[in-house]
């Protein structure tokens, strides 16, 4: 079985990946608490990143209100911890099952009424400025004031009901990147995979070669929308507040897109690179600034917007392709080229 | 490929592909007007006309793109008129576009198993089928290249391929062989009355290269301003006036 | 609630509407000529309206006078824009587009952060609490002042389409590129000036709307897609669906505002953005797709 998973990689780029997982498994040994919370950030903008480049890179349709499927999976997860004490492993089930029908109307509505490109895009940022609104507006779950969960002592680490210091959260993140990733190496190997891929690329080819357009594209909504979900479940634990204005919020959607494209859509591997580069970068711009004494808010944001202009002008394929033929990890023949 | 079971032994010779008083319109132009013509299973027949005539109209019916605003289309019997493009490959109906559609993105290879992946729903088996497709239609050295970067000629080649890896019972070729150098269209040509020969295929082509059409086909149906105006044997609708006429007139050929 | 508290709202909704529909204007223009989705729509109408706020506060200058010279400094800027940054990717996939102005939208936004701080500015004119009165109706001073400029200002831009040569050129353009082209349109220019006016338009709403609105930053992104409800609901490539989407959200939204919570308002809007999209994506005036 898992000399299938793991054909067509070469076997390069198989080791690098090898030694970046033991590298990001042993470095909070070694790590301050700083460097802990801007790498859970990082593993968190690659996981969500990598959901939503599933919908875009895979089968090429546009989602500008991903923020929707955070939101509904943290509340749906905080709710039923805050309300009923239900543990949140219990909890990701609800979200998970709310995000994916949320995603299911979403794209019921965008294919059976043909709504797609810029339009689908406008679409799902209505349903997510909805859901904010609607939000503000429910009392039950905070609505405008906020949610939020009892902060518990971070002396223990809870595991079942994710209480505890940043190093678990940061190994549960790299869990579910890792996991991800995987996923969608072995999704792109898969029947489901040509067909989104041929989706994306040509629909009147795909149709006249057998392919249910319909039930494809709602396939990969649903189950973008359903990882995303996990996503918000981490936030809600890991902030222990949420409020409709942040969590729906358009800017958090369009956050969420920037490592995907940066790195690279449609690229395993792209998401995962651009998280780290942004972050990075990010920070690092923050410190220059913070040296400089011109610590004002506003600046890291026209930093991620001008390294979003300038990757989307002069690197239309994100950072990681070109990268890969660098170092030479876009591989033999047969190597897949619309893999890793 | 199609497997010679799929041809029911004792099968009768009704047609695998009837088309019954088809029209359709578009903003009031009648770009096919009650065009009728049968496939027979195993058969391949040409479909010819000047430019405009509605050709690839009727292929574009038959495969599902449009709707016929009256008339019925038959698969072995079965209406398929109304259905989706892709049921109606599921069907047995294998296309061509006219305008190639490649999957840029994607290597040949890739390409040809998005349509083996209709035979089987194993990527593996549906690699090996179109191993030996691509083999069969000459794209063998760039298997791994990207689509985008081929040839129009190769093009072409990988749009049959792709079609033939679905597994068709009927195969439409729309204008496969323009573009191509002499050479090029016999082995194209020997490559389809070979797959006729030993599996059955039943094509419906659309051509302009006349040399592929005579060759190929035994029965030739003429369209022209989306009518029918000949149908029969090579040699019949070559020496039909009516047909001379629309071509001579139109300054087609 | 007694009938005139309704009427008074409707008008009132009715004429800021207006200038809604000025401003979604622009967007129409813009994306029936270039095709382009002006991501960035919003945030150039806010950059219009703090140029208004910086006037007024240094020399007392009033925004509906300053209309022109903040559209001309809008016009520029969507000229060079389109001339310098958009078209170039003309023949890039959609989204490629898009995530081009989303990162325009981001650094104007953070921008004007940046220099003006997060807290709101308005503008208070002499006339800021005069208000006419006819009949049962009651209306501010400001809606009215706002309304007749926008009506001005669109007047002017139909006419301009109708009647100039320039304006026909570009309709020609976005009817059809290539024959556009072939018949020796200058098309990469047409679209510079066409950007350019729709920034105009943008830019004149702006100086209409700071006397009705205060403006922070954030303002932007919602006015964007606020324009892209106006101009999907009224129909795209459709100009009298601009201004008629505008009047019909401003109407609705205020109505809204009024029977159920005033924050509920937006939920409106997006609620007939689906319906729209769903069942009649041309929008009400635009052209059936064949």
């Amino acid at each position: 079985m898992s000399a299938r998973w793991l054909d067509d990689v070469p076997s390069r780029g198989l080791l690098l990946l090898l030694l970046l997982l033991a590298a990001l498994i042993l470095i909070p040994a070694f790590a301050n608490d700083y460097l802990i919370t801007v790498l859970i950030l990082i593993l968190y903008f690659a996981y969500v990143g990598q959901a939503w480049n599933l919908m875009m890179g895979l089968a090429g349709q546009l989602s500008l209100g991903h923020a929707l499927y955070i939101g509904l999976g943290a509340y749906a997860a905080a709710a039923l911890y805050v309300h009923f004490g239900i543990s949140p492993w219990i909890g990701l089930w609800a979200s998970l099952v709310i995000a994916a029908a949320a995603g299911g109307v979403i794209g019921f509505l965008a294919f059976r009424f043909g709504v797609a490109g810029v339009y689908f895009a406008i679409l799902t940022i209505a349903f997510a400025e909805f859901a904010r609104l609607a939000f503000d507006h429910w009392p039950w779950v905070g609505g405008s004031a906020g949610f939020f969960l009892p902060v518990a002592n971070y002396a223990r680490n809870d595991l079942l009901n994710l209480r505890g210091s940043p190093t678990m959260f940061y190994y549960l993140l790299l869990a579910m990147t890792a996991g991800a990733f995987l996923l969608c190496h072995v999704l792109l190997r898969s029947r489901a995979g040509y067909y989104w891929l041929a989706i994306r690329e040509s629909p009147d080819a795909a149709q006249a070669l057998g392919i249910n357009l319909f039930r494809y594209r709602m396939y990969v909504v649903v189950l973008s929308a359903a990882m995303t979900s996990l996503g918000g479940v981490v936030f809600a634990f890991y902030y222990n507040n949420l409020f409709p204005e942040q969590v729906f919020h358009i800017s958090r959607s369009i956050e969420l897109i920037l490592a995907p494209i940066i790195g690279g859509i449609g690229t395993l591997f792209g998401p995962i690179l651009g998280a780290f580069l942004l972050t990075a970068l990010a920070e690092g711009v923050g410190e220059v600034m913070r040296a400089i004494g011109l610590d004002v808010p506003g600046v890291k944001q026209i930093f991620y917007g001008f390294c979003l202009l300038v990757v989307v002008m002069f690197l239309p394929d994100g950072v990681w392709p070109p990268l890969a033929k660098a170092l030479r990890l876009d591989g033999k023949p047969s190597q897949d080229r619309s893999g890793c | 490929m199609a497997s010679p079971a799929r041809i029911a032994p004792g099968a009768s010779v009704a047609a695998l592909l009837e088309i019954s008083g088809v029209s359709k319109s578009f903003s009031g132009l009648k770009a096919v007007q009650h065009v009728s013509f049968n496939v027979a299973e195993g058969e391949i027949v040409g479909l010819i006309g000047p430019n405009g005539a509605g050709k690839t109209t009727c292929f574009n019916l038959v495969a599902g793109v449009y709707r016929p605003d009256a008339g019925e289309i038959r698969l072995a019997g079965k209406r398929i008129d109304g259905w989706r493009p892709d049921q109606i490959c599921r069907a047995g109906l294998g296309r061509t576009f006219q305008l190639v559609k490649p999957f840029a993105g994607l290597s040949v290879m890739e390409n040809v198993v998005v349509g083996a992946l209709n035979q089987s729903p194993s990527v593996r088996a549906a690699k090996a089928i179109s191993a030996s497709i691509i083999e069969q239609l000459g794209l063998e050295a760039k298997r791994h290249e990207p689509a985008g970067a081929l040839t129009l000629p190769d093009r072409k080649r990988l749009e049959v391929a792709r079609a033939l890896a679905t597994g068709p019972r009927i195969l439409l070729l729309d204008e496969v062989m323009a573009g191509l150098r002499p050479t090029e269209t016999d082995r194209m040509v020997s490559l389809f009355k070979d797959l006729n020969a030993r599996l059955g295929l039943t094509i419906l082509m659309i051509e302009h290269v006349m040399r592929a059409v005579m060759a190929l086909s035994r029965h030739i149906v003429v369209l022209h301003h989306g009518q029918v105006i000949a149908a029969g044997t090579p040699a019949e609708v070559t020496r039909d006036p009516a047909v001379l006429e629309c071509y001579l007139g139109e300054d087609a050929l | 609630m007694p009938a005139s508290i309704f009427l008074n709202v409707a008008v009132s909704g009715l004429l800021t509407g207006l200038v809604y529909g000025l401003m979604a204007l622009g967007l129409s223009v813009i994306f029936g000529v270039v095709r382009v989705v002006n991501f960035a729509h919003g945030e150039m109408m806010t950059i219009a309206m703090y140029i208004a706020v910086a006037l007024f506060s240094a020399y007392r200058l009033d925004p509906l006078m300053m209309l022109v010279p903040i559209a001309a400094v809008l016009f520029a800027l969507g000229y060079i824009m389109q001339a310098g940054l958009i078209n170039p990717f003309i023949n890039r996939p959609e989204h490629s587009q898009f995530m081009l102005l989303v990162a325009v939208a981001m650094i104007i936004v953070n921008a004007l952060l940046l220099i003006f701080g997060p807290d709101a500015r308005s503008v208070q004119t002499s006339y800021a609490y005069d208000s006419f009165q006819l009949g049962a109706v009651i209306v501010d001073a400001t809606k009215v002042y706002a309304a007749l400029a926008a009506g001005a200002v669109a007047t002017g831009l139909f006419a301009f389409f109708r009647y100039s040569l320039t304006g026909k050129a570009i309709r020609a353009c976005a009817d059809n590129y290539q024959g556009a082209l072939v018949v020796g349109l200058d098309v990469r220019r047409l679209y510079a000036l066409t950007f350019g006016l729709g920034a105009a338009c943008v830019g004149a709403a702006g100086s209409m709307l700071v006397i009705l609105l205060d403006v922070t930053p954030a303002l932007g992104p919602s006015y964007t897609l606020l324009a892209f409800v106006i101009v999907i609901t009224g129909g795209l490539g459709s100009m009298p669906g601009a201004l008629l989407g505008g009047m019909l959200i401003g109407v609705t939204e205020a109505l809204a505002g009024l029977l159920f919570t005033p924050s509920a308002k937006s939920m409106f809007a997006f609620g007939m953005l689906v319906l729209v999209l769903l069942f009649r994506p041309q929008g009400i005036l635009g052209k059936s797709p064949s």
